[in-house]
């Protein structure tokens, strides 16, 4: 591919990313930290968060699979999962988090479960997009659009 | 102050502004140190509150400002706010995803200056200096008024204490000008002595704080004072005045552990009593000014009332709370501007004139005569109490009158002839004794606080002379500003019996005693009261 179609490319599915709703304003922010002084600032925030959060993901499991349910422990373990994906600006993966607090207040078990499921998915989604939209960009090397400078 | 200010240490302030953020979300350390970088500010992050805390005492002095983050796994953040508010005195931030009024209140409570809801944004980190400035203003603005009582945190503090301060701003600053214009009036007699003390502030190590709370339980809570815990503490360069401040810190931050429980009730401006209540003193401070007003308005009565109570008054006590009167006027003598005072009282009670104000002291003065034997317990918390009065103003005074009326009616069966009266009273006594009641105000509240404001920068300034306990005192400062005056003030149903708690009897003596210093005789004779009063208030 020649690289002005990449960097095309690349922007197209970043402005995807918005456009699905995958995304806030919030990676934006990111991108605008991003600086000579931390080039690769965005894709190591959001390896971070990724790896960070997988560990509450598997608290919030094995609190699920708890007979019964504890709805306090798994609302606070929400919360924190909640203000991870707001530091990255998992548009997505916050709504069901929020969702997810609703059925905790409201005890429902069901709902619980259910939100998790789509919010691991929607987590999953998210995660498979960036790390593809990182590596791509890294290939296509700097460009106009806040793409990551060629790393090797 | 060992710190400072900022600008003196970098011209290019707020860059260079220490900052430490406490998140247990790696994610977002990173996050907020590169912003806070990027605001030029010197960052360091911790990841658990305990570090945080080992950090912060570690070097006292090697940070401007905290930033926290709500819910962490070693510690909930609103325990790290108590715990660097009452050691540090740093401004600290809470941030949290989680924008329900009830979690911001309650950071704001505990004294947060600054509630931020993530996602944070670089304009609002750029802006987190004026905490800093803010803080820093007001103590220099302390120093300058002469005020150097620790204790007076109210500007000071202003983030501190904001879970009741912060939005009453607007008396804040009313109370400091007040402070200022006091300030002229005496400067010229008053300012000597003080000056010494004000200017050391003192960094309350881990070490010491725990001297102080054990200090403060071997006395027990409800008898403790800044005197005794100095005396048990035995540290030769720590002043009352700075055992006092710590003390105020201390009741609050206890308050409001207590307060975390009914935090709703407390809003709603019906409060269960806490802490705050248990604290004669301090309650009683406010609600003597209080409760001055009211009696005004009832003073039409007061007249018979006083003859009533003169007759009884044949115990030896009233003396000594004569005495205790007759001292404090001494001191207050020349240099009290009464007229200051009763402007700000009297307005709120409109029928009242001077001659009348003078009454309820003399109300008071039977009052005591009368507390001997039945009221011991009022005297008690009376006796914390007494060091503002001494310090103080005629307000003090009046309030303290009030107050003694007031206890004095339920044994009398006075009360009965002031209705008025015996409401304004009932609020003082619940409010000293215990957590009785449940309160309904009929107060206003913004002229009081400004009365009671002055009167508390009076007293304040005056307290140095005087033995008493200053910390009830500027307790009651802080709660004037926020929004608990609502606990404090109506309270209908009144218990007296509850008044009446031996455990305080054993104190009265003492504090009276101390406070006695004065030649006065106590002539029962009401006229002479009244003369006497009169003087006072011409003034």
């Amino acid at each position: 591919m020649e690289r002005n179609q990449m960097h095309k490319h690349i922007f197209l599915m970043r402005q995807s990313f918005f456009d699905q709703g995958l995304l806030d304003e919030q990676f934006i922010q990111l991108e605008e930290l991003q600086d000579d002084a931390n080039p690769n600032f965005v894709e190591e925030v959001v390896t971070l968060y990724y790896r960070d959060s997988s560990r509450i993901i598997l608290n919030i499991e094995q609190s699920l699979e708890r007979n019964p349910l504890d709805f306090n422990k798994l609302d606070n373990y929400m919360h924190q999962f909640k203000g991870s994906s707001t530091s990255i600006g998992a548009k997505k993966v916050k709504a069901e988090c929020t969702q997810f607090r609703e059925y905790c207040r409201a005890g429902n078990g069901e709902g619980c479960m259910r939100t998790f499921q789509q919010l691991k998915k929607e987590y999953a989604i998210l995660k498979r997009k960036l790390e593809n939209y990182f590596q791509q960009s890294r290939q296509a090397g700097p460009s106009e659009t806040a793409c990551r400078p060629r790393m090797n | 102050m060992e710190n400072g200010f900022p600008s003196t240490r970098n011209d290019s302030f707020p860059a260079g502004l220490r900052v430490l953020v406490v998140d247990d979300d790696p994610t977002w350390l990173k996050i907020l140190e590169k912003m806070l970088k990027k605001c030029s500010y010197e960052v360091t992050t911790c990841g658990l509150a305990r570090d945080a805390l080992n950090l912060l005492r570690e070097r006292k002095d090697g940070y401007d400002i905290v930033i926290s983050d709500v819910n962490m796994p070693d510690m909930d953040g609103f325990k790290l706010l108590e715990h660097v508010g009452l050691e540090m005195d740093l401004p600290v931030i809470m941030m949290s995803v989680d924008g329900e009024t009830s979690r911001v209140m309650k950071g704001v409570q505990h004294g947060a200056c600054d509630y931020l809801l993530k996602p944070i944004r670089m304009k609002e980190l750029r802006n987190i200096w004026q905490h800093v400035f803010r803080k820093k203003i007001h103590e220099i603005r302390d120093i300058e008024g002469h005020e150097s009582f620790e204790g007076i945190q109210i500007s000071r503090n202003g983030s501190d204490l904001s879970d009741d301060g912060h939005m009453f701003c607007g008396e804040d600053m009313t109370s400091i000008k007040k402070r200022k214009d006091f300030d002229n009036k005496y400067d010229e007699k008053d300012l000597g002595d003080h000056s010494s003390s004000k200017k050391h502030r003192v960094v309350w190590s881990v070490d010491l704080h725990q001297k102080f709370v054990k200090a403060v339980n071997q006395i027990g809570f409800d008898k403790v004072g800044p005197k005794k815990i100095l005396d048990l503490m035995n540290v030769p360069w720590l002043t009352r005045e700075n055992v006092a401040s710590h003390l105020q810190k201390y009741r609050l931050y206890l308050s409001r552990l207590q307060k975390e429980s009914d935090l709703k009730a407390s809003f709603g401006g019906i409060k269960h009593p806490d802490m705050h209540l248990k604290d004669p003193a301090g309650s009683f401070g406010l609600q003597s000014s209080i409760n001055t007003n009211q009696n005004d308005v009832a003073n039409e009565h007061m007249p018979d009332t006083k003859k009533t109570l003169n007759a009884d008054n044949p115990d030896p006590q009233e003396t000594s709370s004569h005495m205790s009167f007759d001292h404090s006027f001494a001191t207050l003598g020349s240099e009290v501007n009464y007229e200051a005072f009763d402007c700000h009282i009297w307005n709120e009670a409109p029928k009242i004139e001077l001659k009348r104000e003078h009454k309820p002291l003399l109300q008071l003065e039977d009052g005591f005569s009368q507390l001997p034997p039945c009221a011991p317990e009022h005297h008690v918390k009376t006796d914390k109490l007494h060091p503002v009065p001494s310090v103080t103003s005629g307000l003090s005074l009046t309030a303290r009158d009030g107050n003694r009326v007031s206890h004095v009616s339920p044994k009398k069966c006075a009360i009965e002839s002031f209705p008025i009266q015996s409401k304004g009273h009932m609020v003082v006594n619940h409010q000293s004794y215990e957590p009785v009641s449940t309160a309904i105000s009929s107060m206003k509240p913004q002229g009081f606080n400004l009365s009671c404001l002055t009167d508390f920068d009076y007293c304040q300034r005056n307290l140095k002379a005087s033995d008493s306990t200053l910390a009830p005192f500027n307790e009651t400062a802080c709660l004037l500003q926020g929004d608990f005056h609502n606990k404090y003030f109506g309270l209908p149903n009144i218990e007296f019996t509850d008044c009446n708690d031996p455990s305080f009897i054993a104190e009265i003596p003492v504090h009276w005693y101390d406070t006695l210093t004065s030649d006065y005789e106590c002539p029962l004779d009401p006229t002479e009261y009244s003369i006497f009063d009169q003087g006072l208030f011409i003034a």
